[in-house]
């Protein structure tokens, strides 16, 4: 199969300048346009384990990241992101490149993948069992979902869970996991293995870092799971790690509010939640210590073994 | 239909978009490639007709055979078409409720009035606001019920404000507090400051109810499809262009099926003095989607062409413009035939001295938009 790593860095650069570089993630597959060589070496290192399709192969989006023209490209020169031809956001500051890739491909995902409930929310699994992590951001939501994925869970996704209208599973969507401000450091000292990007300053989440997405994670892109447990995680300075049951009408409200799409599925939103909220079990989580979350997830896995 | 039918010229045009030839010819989307559809969905999703296109391939029995990630894409849009169709009801309903007490036939617009009549013009096809029509002596009445309701006018400024209630055909936007559903209310279908203005009470007087929806009245086929056409061919935005010109088609196929609608259509056009419009309508929807229009309707629709020289211009003004809104099908002259229409559009709304102050006020005095975040 061939990958971003399997293309090298020349015939990479040259897709991205040319025909566009045909990005597989999870189930989606993304046409990248960029004349950025930085940006070009970043991609290059988080996302070299992923599937390339070939010229000519549909595209669920088409997405370019330009420079600035003229004198801007000289006087404090931005990225500027292009969904084929339309500009939906402001430019950025150039050295944003990246983030701004990764918030446009939560985008082109988060406003059409109709065929999915889209909700706001980390996902993780082990044993086929999904813990489904929905928060608002500054929770700790990426922060928890980073550290379990680096004790031996399964990063489904660290934004957006796709959850089937169908049958009610989860597709993974595995990417790079954004990390902001403190939890950086936290992370890298959690985790000296995994690959990080160069942190970004004065982004408007503040200063983020993204972390690559394990191989296995990435290889396993193909393998829905069943969804197990909701929790709503928040950190808590000097908190225990503790659980709290979440009454079912609550949970589903919390979950819709959570999701990109829910009100436009309709009846098949409302259904889609009830079912999920039906078959797992929903929890409030307040904790402090990475180790002590960690012991409770895994306590929850053995519960249902 | 006895009459012989106007045979369209085979598409001279050095550029035929795939989206084009889709919408003319439905059945052809059977023989694309994969790589073709990449194209097409992106020249559907920049001209707002993917939804549209989906229900075309079903409607012509194909969607099912279509590659999965084709169909998959498809319904991403179908699915936003559902949910507005969802929508535009329960907006139908509260309006409804709105304005019983003023005992007016409620005259539904363009898109509401495809979608609440559900004619063939309405598959697919999404719309920001809901027009209506009501006469001009009863506005005050309109909008103050509406108000009750929770409808609040959007144009705050005070040269908004005489731009709309002087100027314009219709109230400045009313937008809903809590929903935030946008009702544009017309008295006319042209603006007062046009040198055209066809008589609203004619409109009016010709109206039929809409089979199913109690309170709610739409205009009789033949000015459904004049206002269609006066709309697109006097606009000065034409992003939504070729949606536009398809509407026209399908309402053309859908009323021409009766042969009344086209020996009265030459006529009433005079009547309305909105024969130039529908000459166009005719030129263009022949040209780019193969619409069959009987040959006798094309000659008497001959008395709205223009000077040869005139037309030549248009022509290479629309052809461009009514292409699909994507890069893949811009030539160079794209952007000037774009901004010479952006300029037309506002010459046809006002004279020219109305119109130079109106756009210095507009570059110079209005307070300027905060830019989006």
């Amino acid at each position: 199969m061939l990958t971003v790593a399997s293309l090298g860095e020349r015939e990479l650069r040259a897709r991205l300048r040319g025909p566009g570089l045909r990005l597989q993630t999870g189930p989606f597959v993304t046409c990248v346009h960029s004349p950025l060589a930085p940006l070009a070496a970043t991609l290059g290192t988080m996302y070299g384990d992923y599937p390339v399709l070939e010229e000519g192969a549909l595209a669920d989006f088409h997405v370019r990241l330009s420079g600035s023209t003229g004198l801007r490209r000289f006087l404090r020169p931005q990225v500027h992101f292009h969904y084929d031809g339309m500009a939906p956001f402001q430019p950025l500051p150039l050295d944003q490149a990246f983030p701004m890739f990764e918030w446009a491909m939560n985008w082109c995902v988060s406003s059409q993948a109709n065929s999915w409930l889209v909700i706001h929310a980390a996902v993780i699994e082990k044993d086929g069992l999904a813990a489904i992590l929905p928060a608002p951001p500054g929770s700790g939501k990426s922060t928890l979902c980073a550290a379990l994925v680096n004790r031996g869970w399964r990063l489904l996704s660290d934004e957006l869970t796709l959850v089937r209208l169908d049958d009610g599973k989860i597709d993974p969507l595995p990417r790079p996991v954004s990390l902001k401000n403190a939890s950086i450091g936290i992370i890298r000292d959690y985790a000296p293995a995994a690959a990080f990007t160069r942190p970004v300053a004065d982004t408007v989440k503040g200063t983020v870092a993204h972390m690559r997405a394990s191989s296995d994670s990435v290889a396993r892109a193909g393998q829905a799971a069943a969804p197990a447990w909701i929790v709503f995680p928040k950190w808590q300075a000097g908190a225990a790690a503790e659980l709290t049951p979440v009454p079912q009408a609550r949970a589903h409200m919390r979950l819709a509010e959570n999701a990109f799409n829910y009100s436009l599925l309709g009846e098949t939103g409302f259904h889609t939640v009830a079912r999920l909220v039906d078959e797992v079990r929903t929890f409030d989580f307040h904790y402090s210590v990475l180790d002590d979350a960690i012991a409770v997830f895994e306590r929850l896995l053995a519960e249902r073994a | 239909m006895t009459q012989p039918m106007h045979l369209p010229p085979a598409p001279h045009l050095p550029r035929f978009p795939l989206l084009l030839r889709a919408l003319r010819e439905p059945g052809a989307m059977g023989g694309f490639s994969e790589r073709d559809w990449d194209l097409l969905l992106r020249q559907a999703l920049a001209s707002n007709l993917a939804a549209t296109l989906c229900l075309l391939a079903d409607e012509h029995g194909m969607l099912a055979a279509l590659p999965a990630r084709v169909q998959r894409r498809l319904g991403w849009a179908r699915t936003v078409w559902q949910r507005h169709l969802q929508a535009v009801d329960l907006e139908l309903g509260k309006i409804r409720h709105a304005l019983g007490e003023t005992g007016l036939p409620l005259i539904l617009l363009k898109g509401t009035a495809y979608a609440a009549a559900g004619l063939p013009a309405s598959a697919g096809r999404l719309f920001s606001d809901i027009d209506l029509l009501v006469p001009k002596e009863r506005l005050p009445e309109v909008e103050s019920a509406l108000m009750l309701h929770g409808w609040a006018g959007s144009h705050h400024d005070d040269y908004d404000q005489r731009y709309y209630r002087e100027w314009m055909h219709e109230l400045p936007p009313l937008q809903h507090m809590r929903r935030a559903s946008v009702i544009d209310v017309h008295h006319a279908i042209l603006p007062e400051t046009a040198a055209v203005r066809p008589d609203p009470a004619r409109l009016r007087a010709a109206a039929r109810a809409i089979p199913g929806r109690a309170g709610f009245h739409m205009l009789a086929p033949c000015d459904m499809v004049l206002h269609s056409a006066v709309h697109l061919f006097s606009e000065g935005e034409y992003h939504h262009g070729l949606r536009d010109l398809f509407d026209l088609h399908r309402l053309f196929c859908h009323f021409g099926a009766d042969p009344g609608f086209w020996a009265a259509l030459p006529g009433r056009a005079r009547e309305l003095e909105l024969a130039r419009p529908l000459c166009y309508a005719l030129r263009y929807c022949t040209r780019l989607l193969g619409t069959p229009v009987p040959a006798s309707v094309m000659e008497a629709a001959r008395d709205g062409m223009p000077n040869p020289a005139l037309l030549a211009l248009m022509d290479g003004l629309f052809l461009r413009a009514l292409q699909p809104p994507h890069p893949s099908c811009a030539d160079a002259f794209d952007p000037a035939a774009r901004a010479a229409l952006y300029i037309r559009g506002n010459w046809l709304r006002m004279p020219p001295l109305m119109l130079s102050r109106h756009l210095f006020h507009k570059a110079f005095v209005s307070p300027k938009a905060e830019p989006a975040q």
